[in-house]
């Protein structure tokens, strides 16, 4: 198959990018997005062109550093998915796709489709940790933990931290993120000590980075590649209040 | 040079108590003045630099990621075995460390192993305390499954997702010494070279791969904590970013590379389906707890899998090892699934895969159960292939995975060249000739967290009294010099082939003559051909942009060139061991049956290779088997 990729070109983040349209040929179905991408970097390497900078690592949906724009959704055309999961058969012959960066101020690009989400690494060290050091645990099974809870917890902590939350939030909020983290710690009996300080923390340390609010359209719990639900923001509020009265 | 492995007194269950007890201590006050670097941000390099951080010392991370939390250790999927015996089923310290060392084919050490069983069961504490949400029965306590090789359960998981929970416990610990300023986290910096002082580890050099600078760092001890090398077949369970440049310098400048060769090939991965393909994505092994493995007994059988009826299909493990069935070990797990295909009972389009079929235990156990255990594993392969699992069986095909062979360490985790230590997959130590499935992440957590916090002191205790180090000494002039000059000499090629084009050559000669099935001829045939697709590559690869920006080609090519050099070594290890053990498979050295033949009279040693200017000298380190017999491994 072959189809024509628009994709934003920009030398670094003090200039000036740009949409380049690149035709491309000898794609087959089987090709994940990140293949076709390869190829294509490939074809520009021969031609003598600096190659198009974009991220992934895993390349298996698990380490959250891929991360596009296709055709306007984060991650692509489907529900639940990372860019990597993607693969071509999900497009037609002849088709355009257009691929941008995350867009978000407080993700600025470096370069063309790569941007810098350090902001995520500062929420998390506001508070994401439980304050026990290596040597100190009691026995694992010392603590019950219900199975509902750990399930919980889990949703919760299944977050890959790639920002396709952000990138399709009008208002660029990382309250998905943040509200994930927030709720696997502190609905453990291990993240309790420290709850209201976390939450405090790091809601703090959000805002500071520059995200928006969140005003529950919802956009970010389609894009998630983990499903996590918006459901982790309103018990974030909730825990916001609580720390508040309590903490 | 006498390999010294610095085994401590005493008995089995004593070593490692009596090590510590006199191991040298350093007080805190001085411990600040200690700087400590540590590159990777995985599993082993963030257990480690936390825990550092937490007694004191002055510690740097590189990671070549946006993110420590991007680490490889957090696609690992099944789970983390530990002996807790919480199953009541007769498990022990001594039960695992000898499963572990039966499964590594009697290849490892004794001490090592059994230290490696000992400490697992604090491990799960800790992460538990770290807020791992383990896998819990209704009651509130811990739940195992069974893996591959053992016949209790043991392996403690966070649904298909247990890497990514410890990884991540990890990396918040980390950011919480971060955050207590007491390490300096430097993400987007790659290590190129090592730099050695009067025979010391003293820093390292570094890319900064978003401007382009290379940078100086000097410290008094350097941990390497990189991840395992497979991506040198191309095609891997590895993620695209994973490379053997670390190890690769550091043997340069003097540290041994314990058995190179010793290869994982992971037997339940997605089949590869084009040429274009960059990765294999595993199944976890877990899926074989549930799962039935089988291939048609007709050869080319035509039909679809739902429409062969029960008894014309071949259990093929089950038959040929009933008393694991389908959880037989990996190396041999794939050797089987091997011997089915190149036979021609092979399936999928390309006749390279075989069944791994849930029929059985959706009928037993029911939808909800199955989905409950796997459903994200079934999610994921969905995604991928397109293809509903709980329908239909998955497909799956043996895959390059993890490295058992790395830089030779003592049982201080210590490489030949003393202060540099090496913590995780990046070491050879625990797993012999063959890893046992959640025993990984198991010894990069032991070897971060437990392990190395313990050791390094006793080195660091005798460099207090030196100066330290600083980035102006010549070696680091000498060091950075070398680095631009070798980035200089790939930029300047200027040739017709892309670095995609050389890696693809590479791993197809790596997977045909240095992966399941090794043999002589084919091995010298490898190396050859290893050797004219370097001069290839020096003489016709292309590199665009330049190396004073971000430039992920550039990467490609550094790391590549590395590549080229160890599959040499990794040949060159495969085509001396002239036996048979774990995943190192000499066609030469097997039963009529075709099991592994082992020749323990000759080649129970490890193996460590010295570096001398392009050529590799043989090291051996005798292993001596005081507490258990070596038997012959059997799984029938």
């Amino acid at each position: 198959m072959q189809v024509t990729f628009k994709i934003w070109r920009q030398d670094s983040p003090s200039v000036k990018g740009a949409l380049k349209a690149y035709k491309v040929q000898d794609l087959t179905e089987d090709m994940s997005f990140l293949e076709a991408l390869d190829h294509l970097n490939e074809q520009l390497v021969v031609q003598g062109e600096k190659v198009i900078a974009y991220e992934y690592d895993c390349r298996e949906g698990i380490c959250g550093q891929c991360g596009v724009f296709i055709n306007g959704r984060a991650h692509g055309p489907h529900d639940h998915m990372t860019t990597c999961q993607l693969h071509m058969r999900s497009f037609k012959d002849g088709d355009t796709i257009v691929v941008e960066p995350w867009r978000a101020a407080s993700f600025p690009v470096i370069k063309d489709l790569i941007v810098d989400r350090s902001a995520f690494d500062r929420i998390i060290e506001a508070g994401a940790f439980v304050s026990s050091k290596t040597g100190t645990a009691p026995e694992a099974n010392a603590i019950p933990v219900p199975k509902g809870m750990a399930d919980k917890a889990m949703d919760a902590a299944a977050c890959i931290g790639c920002g396709a939350c952000v990138a399709s939030c009008k208002n660029s909020s990382a309250a998905l993120f943040t509200s994930a983290k927030i709720n696997h710690l502190n609905s453990l009996p291990q993240g309790k000590a420290e709850q209201h300080q976390r939450v405090a923390e790091m809601t703090f340390q959000m805002e500071q980075e520059g995200f928006g609010s969140c005003t529950f359209t919802g956009a970010c719990e389609v894009e998630c590649p983990e499903g996590i639900s918006i459901l982790n923001i309103a018990e974030m509020n909730a825990r916001i209040t609580k720390s508040k009265v309590f903490g | 040079m006498k390999l010294e492995a610095k085994i401590p007194e005493g008995k089995l269950e004593e070593k490692w108590r009596n090590y510590q007890v006199k191991s040298q201590l350093i007080n805190p006050a001085n411990k600040k003045k200690l700087k400590v670097i540590v590159v990777g941000s995985g599993l082993a390099g963030a257990g480690a630099a936390a825990t550092l951080a937490e007694l004191g010392y002055d510690v740097q991370c590189f990671c070549y990621q946006d993110s420590a939390r991007r680490a490889h250790s957090v696609a690992a999927q099944g789970g983390i075995n530990a002996a807790k015996n919480y199953q009541h089923d007769g498990d022990s310290v001594w039960r695992m460390f000898y499963d572990t060392l039966k499964g590594g084919d009697f290849r490892s050490r004794e001490a090592n192993t059994y230290r490696l069983a000992e400490l697992s069961a604090p491990l799960i504490d800790h992460f538990v305390q770290q807020g791992v949400p383990f896998a819990r029965e209704y009651g509130g306590t811990l739940v195992n499954r069974s893996f591959g090789g053992v016949q209790v359960q043991r392996t403690f998981y966070a649904r298909g997702q247990t890497g990514q929970q410890l990884l991540l416990a990890a990396y918040s610990q980390l950011y919480k010494m971060v955050r207590a300023k007491k390490v300096e986290m430097l993400p987007r910096n790659e290590m190129l070279d090592l730099v050695v002082i009067d025979g010391k580890a003293k820093g390292i050099i570094v890319r900064d791969l978003v401007t382009g600078a290379l940078k100086r760092y000097a410290a008094d001890a350097v941990v390497l904590a990189t991840g395992g090398y497979s991506r040198v077949f191309r095609l891997s369970t590895l993620a695209i970013g994973c490379n053997g440049s670390a190890l690769w310098k550091a043997h340069k400048k003097g540290a041994f590379f314990g058995a190179p060769s010793f290869t994982q090939i992971h037997p339940t991965a997605l089949p590869q389906s084009s040429e274009a393909q960059s990765k294999l994505t595993l199944m976890s092994e877990s899926l074989r707890n549930d799962g039935r493995i089988w291939v048609p007994k007709k050869q080319g059988d035509p039909r679809k899998a739902n429409d062969i009826p029960e008894e014309e299909r071949d259990y093929y493990l089950e038959r040929r090892y009933p008393s694991f069935g389908n959880l037989a070990p990996r190396d041999i797990a794939s050797r089987a699934a091997k011997e089915r295909i190149d036979a021609g009972y092979g399936v999928g389009r390309l006749k390279n895969a075989v069944y791994l079929d849930f029929k059985h235990a959706i009928e037993k156990f029911g939808l909800a159960t199955i989905q409950d255990r796997y459903g994200n594993l079934f999610t994921m392969y969905k995604k991928i292939t397109g293809i509903d699992a709980y329908k239909e069986p998955m497909q799956i095909s043996p895959a390059a995975h993890f490295s058992m062979g790395g830089l030779w360490v003592d049982y201080e985790l210590m490489t030949t060249i003393p202060g540099l230590y090496a913590v995780g997959e990046c070491n050879f130590s625990d797993h012999g000739a063959n890893r046992l499935g959640a025993n990984s992440l198991l010894q990069a957590s032991v070897d971060g967290y437990f392990i190395l916090p313990n050791t390094i002191n006793n080195y660091l205790a005798g460099v207090l009294k030196e100066a330290h180090p600083t980035t102006d000494h010549p070696e680091f002039e000498k060091a950075e010099a070398g680095v631009q000059a070798h980035i200089d000499r790939v930029l300047a090629v200027n040739g017709t082939q892309t670095v995609d084009h050389f890696h693809r050559e590479l791993g197809k000669v790596m997977w045909q003559e240095c992966a399941m099935s090794r043999n002589k001829a084919g091995l010298e045939k490898a190396i050859t051909q290893i050797s004219q697709i370097k001069t290839e590559f020096w003489k016709d690869v292309k590199v665009t942009g330049s190396d004073k920006e971000l430039n992920t080609e550039l990467e490609k090519a550094l790391r590549l060139a590395d590549f080229i050099e160890l599959g040499l070594l990794m040949c060159t290890d495969a085509l001396q061991r002239e036996e048979s053990c774990g995943a190192h498979f000499r066609e030469e050295y097997q039963t009529e049956e075709g099991e592994a033949v082992r020749v323990d009279k000759e080649y129970s040693y490890v193996s460590a290779w010295e570096y001398d200017d392009g050529t590799f000298t043989l090291h051996k380190e005798e292993l001596e088997f005081e507490f258990v017999q070596p038997t012959v491994r059997s799984y029938k």
